[in-house]
């Protein structure tokens, strides 16, 4: 395994990015933080600028403002980097697919790692589908 | 001396939105500030045109995650308003216990935000680790932690359970006592005295002409308070007060909430103990042509709904005015004069909700006009004219 990718899987920095969306896929994030799930035990760690972070986590419908700003922002994280779609929004645009504002999917304009499905999903599914990405990467690198 | 203008976002820590402040300072005073936002608009106004009544209430759910009762709250009684129809008793009584449920996870998750905002990251998870209880109450009561879908024209979708009653009523008082620890903390505590007390104070006379709605405008002096001054649901059968302070900061602001937390708990409680019995449901049939009106005391603030039906199965407009969109420009009078440092909590004070407020203005600028359907018909009619001329047909 490269160098990069082991430090990148032992302590996942995460970044939180919202295009368009109801809040709840965000406020379910924050939620991860908290007492009661506390993902900063397995060393993760929400931070607030993109250049510290290894994991994008996606939320939204992805509308015509802040596409334009989430792909610069892609642009400006440091590779290589996990991006993991939280959410109905995110993965199909849910209830949003017939919006004006609202053109295309995420993975359009971002290749997306993981999915995490629900609306919004549950602080578990969320912890356990960036588990479940750690998993996959280690293992892929692992067969090299 | 010389003004610097400080963009802030959309993409920041400060908030899980993205939006964007730009703060134009001189030294550390704001002295002006403009709030751009748009980044979360997704045109549900006009989507909820194209879905029938029912269908329209999962999707004013998703206006926000914080307030997925009160938007279809506010809908449903504006579509009761068309008819006009009323409500059965039970019914009333579970949208109560729910909105209110509602309003004491969005008091918490804001003080929770609060907190850290201002650097003090304890109050922060405190607050959002008694969150976590009340979404269990939520979840017990609903099947859902957020999203509760519990709500359609007519009535409500699911009912309470007597068995779950007893288990629910035995959470909330545990949250009580874990809730009284967490006001003396926050209100007795000298740091947060010192970071919010008299920053960015909203006089009531400002509360007043701005509109300010909500907990923002209760922390002014103004007693306004639409389940006291217009009920609705069961606000006129049980016990409670309304939290009014006077001085209007930051600090009142967060009394106004935290105070207003166990009012929630004591309507809840007595809704459940009093629960009538009978239907949940009126079975609304069809809808006749017509508008209707529906608003609710949302945990930010009035919360008004606009539908107009024209007898299909589809609303023809339906409009949205949520609590944020009168708040906001409260900033002109609270953030001006203030220090940067104290701007963020300021901003945050209102609790603001974006993703309720973003909507849409075609704007007529010079270089393009925007056209009307009379316009469109006589551009078309002297176009088939000039067609005409041409070809020689008469
Ligand atoms: S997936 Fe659902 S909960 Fe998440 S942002 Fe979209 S509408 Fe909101």
């Amino acid at each position: 395994m490269s160098i990069k990718l082991k430090a990148l899987l032992k302590s996942p920095w995460v970044f939180h990015l919202s295009t368009g969306s109801c809040n709840n896929c965000d406020i379910e994030i924050l939620d991860c933080l908290t007492p009661r799930f506390d993902i900063e035990r397995f060393g993760m760690l929400l931070v607030g600028s993109i250049k510290h972070a290894d994991v994008l986590l996606i939320t939204g419908s992805g509308n015509r403002k802040s596409m334009e700003r989430a792909k610069r922002l892609y642009e400006q994280i440091p590779k290589p980097c996990l991006v993991v779609a939280v959410g109905e929004c995110a993965l199909s645009r849910g209830m949003f697919i017939h919006s004006y504002n609202c053109p295309v999917p995420i993975d359009k304009v971002i290749p997306v790692d993981v999915y995490i499905p629900g609306c919004p999903p549950k602080p578990e599914a969320i912890i356990a589908g960036v588990v479940k990405l750690i998993e996959k990467v280690r293992k892929s690198t692992e067969k090299k | 001396m010389e003004k610097t203008i400080i963009p802030i976002g959309p993409y920041h820590p400060l908030q899980e939105e993205p939006e964007f402040f730009l703060l134009t300072v001189e030294g550390e005073k704001v002295v002006d500030i403009d709030v751009h936002i748009g980044y979360n608009h997704r045109g549900i106004e006009k989507l909820s045109e194209t879905k029938t009544f029912d269908q329209s209430t999962f999707l004013i759910e998703r206006i926000c995650g914080i307030c997925s009762t009160s938007h279809p709250f506010a809908y449903t009684r504006a579509v009761e308003d068309i008819i006009p129809i009323e409500v059965p008793e039970r019914a009333k009584y579970i949208r109560t216990i729910i909105a209110e449920g509602e309003r004491i996870h969005s008091h918490l998750l804001w003080l929770g935000l609060a907190g850290h905002f201002l650097g003090y990251n304890t109050v922060y998870m405190w607050a959002w680790k008694l969150r976590e209880e009340i979404l269990d109450v939520m979840e017990i009561l609903t099947g859902n932690r957020n999203n509760y879908a519990m709500f359609k024209p007519g009535g409500v979708r699911r009912d309470i359970k007597s068995e779950d009653i007893p288990v629910v009523i035995k959470k909330i008082d545990s949250i009580v006592s874990t809730l009284e620890m967490l006001k003396k903390a926050v209100i007795d505590d000298p740091v947060l005295h010192a970071r919010t007390k008299g920053i960015g104070i909203l006089s009531k006379e400002d509360a007043i002409n701005y509109c300010a709605l909500g907990p923002t405008a209760r922390a002014s002096g103004v007693a306004r308070d639409l389940r006291k001054d217009s009920p609705y649901g069961a606000y006129d059968k049980v016990e409670w007060d309304m939290i009014v302070t006077h001085n209007g900061d930051v600090f009142d602001k967060v009394v106004v909430r935290v105070l207003e937390t166990f009012e929630s708990i004591k309507i809840i409680k007595n809704c459940l103990l009093n629960l009538p019995g009978g239907e949940i449901d009126a079975n609304i049939k069809d809808i006749p042509p017509g508008e209707g009106i529906g608003f609710i005391e949302a945990p930010r603030g009035e919360c008004f709904h606009y539908v107009k039906s024209d007898g299909t199965n589809r609303p023809v407009r339906h409009k949205v005015r949520a609590p944020t969109f009168m708040n906001l420009p409260t900033y002109k009078a609270t953030v001006i004069g203030e220090d940067i440092s104290d701007a963020t909590i300021i901003l945050a004070a209102i609790d603001p909700c974006y993703c309720c407020t973003e909507r849409m203005t075609v704007c007529n600028t010079k270089r393009k006009k925007i056209y009307n359907g009379k316009d469109l018909i006589k551009l078309s009619r002297e176009k088939t004219e000039i067609l005409r001329n041409k070809m020689g047909v008469k």
